[in-house]
């Protein structure tokens, strides 16, 4: 069937801020789902709370909400714009449960809106685990045994009957949220309570355990018409019991016969034409790795990362397909986009071997618990590809930027045979470092897998690895075993450590016998038919097929997996980059490795290499090209660490130099440069040991901000206020940075603000100004910040810009640079200066119109900003106000304390945007998931120094008609200012857990003396406040700011939810009155 | 042990054997499933054939004594990326580098088979010499005579009739090189299987009143077998039909149509194929160098299926005469299962498989 020809405007729905379990992924899956509806004529308008998206550009849809996600915001916009359909499928498990509540609200059906893609019987079908198991009896498909359960008691029951280990799983969450494997009871009241509270409908399920079997999962399509199709399988190299988000997974599967392949491709297609899904699904299962016997796990009846990952593993776009489908389309109507000859009825077949990796923020997180479980803890992925497993599997493991060049880690080395034994026991993220180990130390692979249960046939791709490990060290370098290490994946570092030979004997070998990597495509069908994407990875093989042009061409490095301190806004910018190289007239090229973005996506750029954002890897695709230069300066500090290493290999990187760079990372040059454009600085110093480190500190004086250089996202920085504070900080950061100095910097406690501009060499353009809400100390990506800025004079404005233009033109800054000050007493400090993009671009282009990479990308070109039509200077704003909030993901990540620091912690970010402040806030708090109750009570505990400022804070919550209750020394402050409140004894975390859990505590304010401290009362405080979903604030700043709306709200609740341009334009008519 | 690939054009490719040590010729045609390689070798429709496999990891999970499509393998020679040493799997009872080797078949790994597979695409099926010796001119010369040999599917057929009782429809198979798995099928619906050689005449066909007859596949170009295509002039009318995939093309020359040579053939695992009576599309197991063209089908011929990359035609009934015919292989093997219900279909067109 063609188009159905009675939905003409679609509204489509994104999934709010990046959280773990829901990434860019579905920033991939909008864009592509816009793109392809407006293809057929149809007129797209989107929702998203998430600016740092490219689903959320003015051009993906006809009109773009950036507005919070429920019920409210929904129901005006869909009042307001009508439209014909909705598809809730590609906004993840946030768009299912928006369009559920919408449904249920009655709002669908008032507007008649039609869902599209799967209806609400569907996507009950497939989340309530109870319909769930009778459909899958219907159609005599195997599930665990479980049961539904609503409380304790009956969870207990059922664990009588079938017996430990259980699995305990929430329904209608993300990512796992709350799930868990209980062995004994005490593990099983603990994970059931958590699990029933994140549960939207308070439901739970026990399921029997089948951790040990292998994981299998199919991405299946469907349309009206009944045609199936499998886009990929796909096996878990970590079998059942670890989320398949948290594993190590290869596209296709490795271990499976044709009979098994193909029954569970049966029982998949079975499954999506039972669930009647018009679009994509995934279906999870657990194979018996001793028989055919195999379980289904879970249907996600929607695009999803798997679905993500099979895209980018076959180059079958489900997400674009999806949308299609949902508007009518049949398989057989819609083209194959990568072959341009064949259609989307088939099934890819693969040439090559995929392999993803997931990304932890243990790296960030040194004393999170590493253990890998039910429940995600990834921020993100990456992903590798090549003609063998060895090869594909070390590009994933160099992709993920840890510390070695390979599959050996220093600290395993050391251990004992028995005590890498006992390791493996563990599965955490070094798990399969572990398994290298154990190898290079003897342990037979029946006992590897014995332990881990991991199928032989990966440990013994593994010990194929270690075997050239082996003839490195023992062997002479010869032409053949340099070959058969790197068409294995081996690195150049790796191989010269190991064999002892020196980097010119290796290069030397490789020019001598052309031992360079050729490039494949990436072109769904094996060859079997000509192709016309520009989709390569490399490999050692004899033909290259990759078609160098002689155009003028400039290669954009992206950022590579999401992590904190480096999300979604460097894809932004990457894609940005590549669309302004193709405006300019180049021919763009992406190199990057993961497979969530939209940078990623093979029709972004003119030409995608998915490679490691490795040196060698990176190098090799531009001796390939040769292409005008390489941009580095939009893929985050990923990019930019590469950029020495390519200027050390005469590579030419375009737009603000290297030299600069340097000058702004290396403290010395920076501080110099400073002093000659007589900018102020906090006061600080570079030093390596503890000794210097605390007369710097005694000289500066307390309170100090330290950090190691050289790090993404302040990773491992931190206020300390004393000398002690000091001694235990440089004992752990010590290891975090070997070779490169801690910082120690003077804490000045004051505004802080962040200017973004580009320059040209000689003029700037600052398209806006932030002001963090939160004072200094908490990190730029945790605070909350509002443009324009709300408090900082004219004078100070005039000062900023001015240090602005002066350090663009002292660094020579051509393209993006992001700065950011401190504002105490009317005075400016410079904190940091990043030549680079930041994580702001993404916000300012969209709230200013001012198309920031683009302008970037024509000032590296040559062009004068003075030409480009937006001006120079600052850019007046507008009568819009936004605000971003910061989302974190602690629900996900055990022991990660709450309390917002110099350390950034957020995983992602909404936008809340109207024409005053009150309301911008507002609607940023609600898109965080704040909601605003009348009444309540707080909870109150906080460090000394912070009480005397509090007292008005606490006084207008009583005001308000809020209790008030608080730890001992914190309340009888407050007592004996006569404020009424309650207090608590803040070590019976059990009263205060009870008191939450019966809704007798609403809110908590928590500003902790120290933090991080798993043991100390406060910080139980604050985990609990998180379990429990209670608005928990750590800062003074924000809690203010959470007032300020609270209060406004009851006289604005009459809230609008409209576009961006609305905003902008109602202003300006405001100005012309 | 080093082997090498000669191509008709001139071609040589060198790799590494892990099969047996011969020379070989076959014609070379590349097969782009990602599982089901040891289907693939005992299919007897590969006979004369040196099979590329595109997936570059072959051998992951050993060989079994139940997923075997005939009783030995039946390619001349097998070219792979990469040879898995440590296979795993249950039902795994050895490696396949032994399984090629007790079979006495040549086997090639190390070979960029994207570019074998490129080249063939573009160049059409190619004759091949693959061995373990040296290239000499001689082999070249004996490349340059080699024909595709037209008695293939007399080496791979039965040689004495052989019936499976069993109390349900009686169903003869003409076996041109049967694969287990259209065996299996029909057992599975119960049916009395008779197979015959592939020169039975239809008298002796008739005499044993079946229900029905079903041409099997097989290897080669159905103009070869014209003692078969006469066989199925003289049953046509006479009893229900069916066909797969050589069968469907000796039944259609009988028919009066023509077949051709495909460029490089369907073989594959997810072929589409779309049902004209409902527009649904269903992934099919496909194996076959000829194809049957629409001109010379006479006009009681309802085309059903079309192969939706290239609009081939992929099957067809005829009500008047009772064929059901299909050009894919629903018995799948290696392969999707989707199409399997045709099977039934047929099985229940002549009263039977309850």
């Amino acid at each position: 069937m063609p188009v159905n020809k009675e939905v003409k405007k679609v509204l489509v729905v994104g999934s709010g801020p990046i959280i773990i379990g829901q990434a860019a992924e579905f920033d991939y899956a909008g864009t592509q789902a816009c793109k392809s509806l407006k293809e057929e004529n149809i007129e797209v308008v989107l929702v998203n709370s998430n600016p740092a998206t490219i689903m959320t550009d003015d051009n993906m849809a006809d009109r773009v909400y950036i507005q919070p996600l429920n019920i409210e915001a929904l129901s005006y916009i869909i009042d307001k714009e009508r439209p014909d359909g909705l598809l809730p499928t590609l906004g993840g498990q946030t768009g299912l449960n928006i369009a559920v509540e919408l449904q249920e609200a009655g709002v669908l059906d008032k507007y008649n809106v039609k869902l599209l893609g799967t209806s609400l019987d569907t996507i009950k079908k497939a989340e309530d685990r109870e319909s769930f198991k009778d459909l899958m009896k219907e159609i005599k498909e195997p599930v665990p045994k479980s049961q539904i359960v609503c409380n304790l008691e009956e969870g207990e029951a059922f664990v009588k009957e079938i017996g430990f280990p259980v699995i305990i799983r929430p329904a209608y969450t993300l990512g796992g949220t709350g799930g868990g494997i209980a062995h004994n009871d005490e593990e099983l009241k603990d994970i059931l309570h958590k699990g029933l509270l994140h549960s939207r409908i308070n439901q739970v399920l026990l399921e029997q355990s089948v951790a040990g079997w292998k994981e299998i999962e199919y991405e299946v399509m469907r349309d009206s018409n009944d045609t199936c199709i499998v886009v990929c399988n796909m096996e878990n190299l970590d079998p059942v019991g670890v989320h398949t988000g948290d594993s190590i997974v290869v596209a296709p599967s490795q271990t499976l016969r044709d009979e098994e392949y193909h029954m569970l491709r049966t029982s998949a297609i079975k499954i999506i034409r039972a669930l009647e899904i018009e679009g994509g699904c995934n279906v999870q299962y657990a194979l018996n790795p001793e028989s055919m016997e195999y379980l289904v796990i879970e249907v996600n009846p929607r695009v999803s990362r798997s679905s993500a990952l099979a895209s980018k593993a076959a180059g079958y776009p489900i997400a674009k397909i999806a949308a299609k489908i949902a508007i009518g389309m049949n398989l057989h109507e819609i083209p194959n986009y990568v072959t341009k000859k064949t259609m989307a009825s088939f099934e890819p077949a693969l040439d090559y071997v995929v392999t993803k990796i997931p990304k932890w923020p243990f790296d960030k997180f040194s004393y999170a618990n590493r253990k890998l479980g039910t429940q995600m803890k990834a921020t993100g992925e990456v992903m590798a590809i090549d003609r063998t497993f060895e090869s594909s599997f070390l590009k994933a493991v160099i992709s993920l930027e840890g510390k070695g060049n390979g599959l050996r880690s220093p600290k395993l080395e050391m251990l004992s045979q028995d005590e890498v034994l006992d390791k493996l026991h563990i599965c955490d993220d070094k798990r399969v470092f572990v398994v290298a180990e154990a190898l290079r130390k003897g342990i037979s692979t029946e006992e590897i897998f014995d332990i881990t249960k991991i199928d032989p046939w990966f440990i013994n791709k593994i010990g194929n690895i270690v075997n050239i490990e082996n003839r490195l060290e023992a062997e002479e370098l010869t032409v053949e075993l340099l070959h058969k290490a790197e068409s294995s994946g081996f690195t150049d570092p790796e191989i010269v450590d190991l064999s002892g030979e020196s980097m010119e004997t290796l290069d030397t070998l490789r020019r001598a016998h052309n031992l360079y990597p050729v490039y494949k495509m990436v072109d769904t069908c094996a060859a079997e038919f000509e192709s016309a994407t520009p989709y390569y990875y490399s490999t050692f093989e004899t033909e290259d097929e990759n078609e160098i042009t002689k155009n003028k061409k400039i290669i954009v490095i992206g950022s590579g997996p999401i992590r904190i301190g480096q999300g979604i806004e460097f894809d932004y910018c990457s894609v940005h980059a590549a669309w302004g190289i193709q405006n300019a007239g180049y021919e763009s090229i992406i190199i990057n490795n993961n497979p969530e973005t939209v940078s990623t996506d093979f029709d972004t750029a003119d030409k995608l290499y998915f490679e490691p954002l490795y040196i060698e890897d990176v190098y090799n695709v531009i001796r390939k090209e040769t292409p005008q230069g390489v941009i580095v300066q939009f893929g985050g500090q990923t990019a930019i660490n590469l950029a020495p290493k390519l200027l050390k290999r005469g590579v030419q990187i375009l737009g603000t130099s290297v030299e600069s760079i340097d000058v702004a990372e290396d403290r010395k040059r920076f501080e110099r440069l400073l002093r000659e454009l007589n900018i102020k600085q906090p006061k600080g110093a570079a030093v390596n040991n503890l000794r210097d480190a605390i007369a710097t500190a005694r000289n500066i004086g307390f309170p100090v901000l330290v950090r190691p250089s050289y790090v993404i996202g302040g990773r491992a920085m931190q206020v300390v206020y004393d000398e002690n504070g000091l001694k235990s900080y440089l004992k752990e950061a010590a290891s975090l940075s070997s070779g490169h100095p801690i910082l120690i910097d003077q804490y000045i406690e004051g505004k802080e603000v962040e200017v973004d501009a580009i320059s040209d060499r000689n003029d700037i353009l600052i398209p806006g100004i932030m002001e963090h809400i939160e004072r200094t100390g908490v990190h730029s990506g945790d605070s909350f910040c509002a443009y324009p800025t709300q408090t900082i004079s004219q004078k100070v404005l005039d000062t900023l810009v001015d240090y602005t233009a002066k350090l663009a033109k002292a660094l020579q800054v051509i393209g993006l640079m992001n700065i950011q000050f401190v504002v105490k007493d009317e005075e400016v400090y410079v904190i940091e200066v990043n030549p680079r993009a930041s994580r702001t671009v993404p916000i300012l282009s969209k709230v200013t119109k001012v198309p920031m990479v683009d302008l970037a990308i024509k000032a590296i070109l040559g062009e004068n900003l003075e030409d480009l039509g937006y001006g120079t200077g600052l850019k007046p704003s507008s009568n819009l106000v936004a605000v971003k909030a910061p989302v974190f993901s602690f629900q996900k990540l055990n022991d990660v304390d709450v309390a917002l620091t110099p350390e950034m912690k957020s995983t992602g970010e909404v936008l809340g945007v109207d024409n005053t402040y009150d309301r911008a806030l507002i609607k940023a708090f609600k898109g965080a998931g704040f909601a605003f109750p009348q009444s309540g009570c707080l909870l109150v505990s906080l460090k000394p120094e912070a009480r005397e400022e509090s007292l008005n804070t606490i006084k207008e919550f009583i005001d308000l008609g809020f209790k008030v209750i608080a730890t001992k020394h914190t309340g009888e402050f407050y007592q004996q200012k006569g404020l009424d409140v309650e207090l608590i004894d803040r070590h019976d975390s059990q009263l205060i857990e009870q008191k939450i859990k019966a809704g007798e505590i609403t809110m908590s304010l928590n500003i902790p003396t120290l933090g991080k401290n798993p043991k100390r009362s406060g910080f139980k405080i604050r985990a609990i406040a998180e379990q429990y979903k209670i608005p928990g604030f750590t800062s003074l700043d924000t809690i203010n700011a959470y007032l300020v709306a609270l209060k406004s709200l009851k006289d604005n609740s009459d809230l609008t939810y409209e576009t961006i341009d609305f905003y902008i334009n109602k202003s300006l008519l405001k100005i012309k009155k | 042990m080093k082997a090498y690939i000669l191509l008709e054009d001139g071609t040589t490719i060198e790799g590494t054997s892990f099969g047996a040590q011969k020379t070989v010729m076959g014609e070379i045609v590349f097969n782009t499933g990602m599982t089901g390689y040891q289907e693939v070798l005992t299919d007897p429709s590969y006979a004369g054939q040196v099979v590329v496999m595109t997936y570059p990891l072959i051998g992951n999970y050993g060989v079994n004594l139940d997923d075997v499509q005939s009783e030995s393998i039946k390619v001349n020679g097998f070219v792979v990326k990469e040879y898995c040493e440590m296979e795993s799997n249950w039902k795994s009872t050895g490696n396949l580098s032994d399984y090629l080797k007790d079979n006495d078949i040549f086997a090639i790994a190390d070979v960029d088979t994207r570019m074998l597979t490129k080249k063939i695409r573009k160049q059409g099926t190619m004759n091949c010499i693959v061995t373990t010796e040296e290239i000499t001119d001689e082999l070249m010369d004996k490349l340059d005579k080699y024909k595709f040999p037209v008695d293939v599917v007399a080496n791979v057929s039965r040689k004495q009739k052989e019936i499976i009782p069993a109390p349900g429809k009686k169903v003869g198979i003409l076996d041109f090189g049967v694969k287990s798995y259209i065996i299996k099928y029909l057992k599975q619906l119960g049916c009395e299987i008779h197979i015959y050689p592939w020169n039975t005449s239809a008298k002796a066909i008739l005499n044993d009143k079946l229900d029905a007859i079903l041409f099997s596949n097989g290897p080669g170009d159905p103009k070869d077998v014209q003692e078969a295509v006469a066989t199925a002039g003289n049953l046509i009318g006479k009893l229900p039909i069916f066909c797969i995939c050589l069968g469907h093309q000796i039944v259609s020359l009988a028919l009066g149509a023509d077949t051709y040579k495909l460029k490089f053939g369907h073989r594959g695992s997810n072929h589409p194929v779309i049902d004209k009576r409902n527009n649904r599309v269903t992934m099919t197991s496909q194996n076959h160098g000829y194809a049957v063209s629409d001109k010379g089908l006479p006009d009681n011929i309802q085309v059903t299926h079309v192969n939706v990359n290239d609009n081939t035609i992929e099957g067809y009934s005829c009500p008047d005469l009772n064929i059901h015919s299909v050009q894919f292989h629903p018995e799948a093997g290696p392969g999707p299962e989707d199409a399997s219900y045709l099977f039934k279909e047929w099985v229940e067109s002549i009263g039977g498989g309850k």
